[in-house]
């Protein structure tokens, strides 16, 4: 358990500010644009797709802003937990309306 | 680029009211709550960041690389977790509604009472 | 009022709200120029205070610990709520209707089996998927990781059992008084870690083990571990104490059989 400091490695941050920002602003556009697609579609099936979708833009937008952490809370619970439980609302719901 | 990501937060809260004004079925108007849910999310973390400034991990770069606000994405990061256990119990609620009153439509869940 | 009426005037006062908040954040001092000073304080001394080398984790349950027991009971209660309310409606239908409950018990029957190429991928995924959990749940201190992320993965591998089709295996698994001791011994784990604190003497939530001597191992960080592993566990019982409610029992134990 002590070995981690041997294999730390030192790695300089290289990305120049401006790759940077054309970086952020593109993940920014996508974003905004997923919530729209989210917010537009009516049907809730569908609809739990396009969350999925947007939790994984959402992910890559905190990875962008240097929040490995956040990125890892929103991939497990918006791309995967939240979805399942949608979708089993849905199934409850249907099977009752039969 | 100083003000963009701000634009984007109020972009995705209103499109999130939009979609929770407009609703016609429960499960949409809790899928739009979640979207203006994680505008706050983005907010946050736009607040805390530092241009050239890595992650506040500081196992492999040296102790005092300049890193962005690491308290902000501690309350990002437990928020996430903990409202998507909100939204389930959102949901169960609206399954019970849906079976009390037989319908999903908000608009109509308002008009049918006791 | 017609509902395009209602749109319209929605349409305004969002304008106005929009408005505001702009205005209110363009206060702000600009995205990249952040003034500090918590921030920086504690990215310089957390990880000599504390022997964590993630800052994030040191802030979640050490500097800010107190926020951290309140999140995790609004977990704790949200997901009691789940299993109150759709307990109460299981059990008002297997009281009041003996032979409706047969009828949609076979209308499950036409649900389709499970491709043989998503029972393979689950159960294989199975085992890395807890191995995972587990490897975040105790790595709080040095990567990013922690209890409440490690905790929803774990929740994650119980629940591809349940996505190959082994719905019995997922009840056999983790059984609901199970589920529900877990959840609380984490939740509880939680507040007593910060009681033993308060029993020497120390206030509420003082990190009293030791700090370990190498920044950033696993064993370092003294209660910072502690409290992410029984955070850890309150989450992911969580989670699949609020998926096994939202399963209905009736319909796939019958399908269960086959």
């Amino acid at each position: 358990m002590t070995a981690s400091h041997l294999i730390a490695v030192v790695t300089p941050y290289t990305v120049p500010t401006g790759l940077m920002d054309v970086l952020q602003v593109t993940v920014l556009v996508l974003v905004a644009a997923a919530a729209t697609m989210v917010v537009v579609i009516r049907v809730p099936a569908r609809q739990v797709i396009a969350l999925s979708v947007y939790g994984i833009l959402l992910a890559v937008l905190f990875l962008v802003f240097q929040a490995p952490d956040v990125t890892l809370s929103e991939l497990t619970v918006g791309a995967v937990a939240l979805p399942i439980l949608l979708l089993l609302t849905l199934a409850k719901i249907r099977r009752r309306e039969k | 680029m100083q003000f963009f990501p701000f634009v984007v937060v109020v972009w995705i809260l209103a499109v999130g009211l939009y979609g929770i004004v407009t609703s016609r079925h429960l499960v949409h108007l809790i899928v739009c709550l979640i979207v203006v849910q994680s505008s706050t999310y983005v907010l946050l973390l736009g607040v805390g960041y530092k241009t050239g400034a890595v992650a506040p991990y500081f196992f492999d770069v040296p102790n005092h690389t300049p890193a962005v606000d690491p308290v902000v994405q501690a309350l990002a990061l437990t928020d996430v977790v903990v409202e998507a256990a909100v939204t389930a119990l959102l949901l169960a609620i609206a399954i019970q509604a849906h079976k009390r009153f037989g319908t999903l439509d908000p608009q109509e869940l308002v008009e049918l009472k006791g | 009022m017609t509902p395009a009426g209602r749109r319209w005037i929605f349409v305004a006062a969002i304008a106005g709200l929009a408005a505001f908040y702009l205005w209110g954040l363009v206060g702000l001092p600009g995205f990249g120029n952040y003034p500090g000073p918590y921030g920086d304080i504690i990215n310089r001394v957390a990880v000599a205070q504390t022997n964590a080398t993630a800052a994030v984790s040191a802030v979640n349950f050490e500097y800010r610990g107190f926020d951290t027991v309140g999140e995790e009971f609004i977990l704790f209660v949200a997901a009691t709520g789940v299993a109150v309310v759709l307990r109460h409606m299981r059990d008002e239908r297997e009281r009041a209707t003996g032979g409706e409950h047969g009828d949609e018990a076979d209308e499950g029957r036409r649900v389709p089996a499970t491709s043989g190429a998503i029972r393979m991928v689950a159960l294989i995924m199975t085992g890395p998927t807890v191995v995972m959990g587990w490897w975040l749940v105790s790595h709080a201190q040095t990567d990013p990781s922690g209890g409440f992320q490690g905790g929803v993965v774990l929740a994650t591998a119980f629940i591809l059992i349940y996505l190959a089709g082994q719905f019995l295996a997922f009840e056999r698994v983790s059984p609901v008084d199970v589920t529900d001791a877990v959840e609380a011994v984490g939740a509880g784990g939680f507040a007593a870690v910060g009681i033993t604190a308060v029993a020497m003497g120390l206030p509420y939530l003082t990190n009293f083990l030791g700090l370990g001597t190498t920044p950033g191992a696993v064993s370092s960080s003294g209660t910072i571990a502690l409290i992410s592993f029984f955070v850890g566990l309150a989450v992911g019982a969580a989670f699949i104490l609020i998926v096994s409610e939202m399963l209905d029992q009736a319909l796939l134990l019958r399908q269960g059989s086959q």
